[in-house]
């Protein structure tokens, strides 16, 4: 089913910029692929991808089928105050997958 | 054991079949596929003008398996509620789609720049442009050699 694993640090010193990783279970299919009869397999992706620190977004992404399997994002952010980052994957058929890290700040 | 006219007649067949094949491929695709490209790129820019500089778009040069190729962009940018990168877009010229990941992002990023892992269908140029908030656009080209290309059966040049 539907999962997702994200890579943030527990604690960070305020106005430190943190790494995060991302990584979200999905097969990408692209909607090129044919089965052995000749069919075309309908397209199966994620087709966007937000972060918001706090309410406040800090990347929104836009994917394509040109996107390997089990996408892997990883970005920056600046930690201003402790909270929660919410993740959250929107794509085909109804996939939606929300991930909540929280994060401290000294 | 096969005899010489057999062998003939099979070796004929074989060297056909290539020819058959690429019969079926759209003799247009190589210009529907710039097409494609220079209709995404207006998409993003407009008829605004594309600088060389200020992006790093690091790919590997060489290319074993197309269906999952680390891919990372960084943008110089001090990245302040004034001056800071609005979006990068990434763009291929062989992919079925020209369009491969549009990533925005604000001051809130600290350092502009992501990466990812994306799939290419062909030894091809890979571009990287990124849209500052003053309205610049600026870009960065990786060229890449691809030995096994992401699953397509047809449409390869």
């Amino acid at each position: 089913m539907a999962r997702a694993v994200v890579t943030v640090p527990p604690r960070a010193k305020r106005g430190e910029i943190v790494e995060i990783k991302t990584l979200a279970q999905h097969s990408m299919e692209t909607g090129f692929r044919r089965t052995q009869n000749g069919e075309l397999i309908p397209r199966d992706i994620i087709r966007t991808f937000t972060c918001s620190y706090n309410g406040v977004e800090v990347c929104r992404v836009e994917l394509h089928p040109a996107i390997a399997a089990n996408p892997l994002i990883a970005f920056t952010t600046v930690a201003t105050e402790s909270g929660a980052l919410t993740f959250r994957w929107d794509g085909d058929n109804g996939y939606t997958v929300t991930e909540i890290a929280p994060i401290k700040v000294e | 054991m096969t005899s010489r006219r057999e062998f003939l007649v099979l070796a004929a067949a074989a060297s056909a079949l290539p020819a058959t094949a690429k019969a079926q491929i759209d003799p247009n695709l190589v210009a529907n596929r710039k097409a494609a490209f220079q209709a995404a790129l207006k998409n993003i820019v407009g008829d605004a003008k594309v600088t060389p500089g200020r992006v790093k778009l690091t790919l590997p040069p060489l290319i074993d398996n197309g269906n999952s190729v680390p891919l990372s962009v960084s943008v110089e940018s001090p990245m302040t509620q004034a001056d800071h990168v609005k979006a990068i877009h990434v763009l291929t010229e062989k992919n079925p789609l020209p369009d491969v990941v549009s990533f925005a992002l604000g001051p809130r990023a600290g350092r502009a720049g992501f990466s990812t892992r994306v799939r290419l269908a062909d030894t091809q140029t890979v571009t990287a442009i990124a849209q500052m908030s003053d309205g610049s656009f600026w870009s960065d080209h990786a060229e890449v050699v691809v030995t096994l290309s992401a699953c397509l059966e047809d449409g390869l040049i």
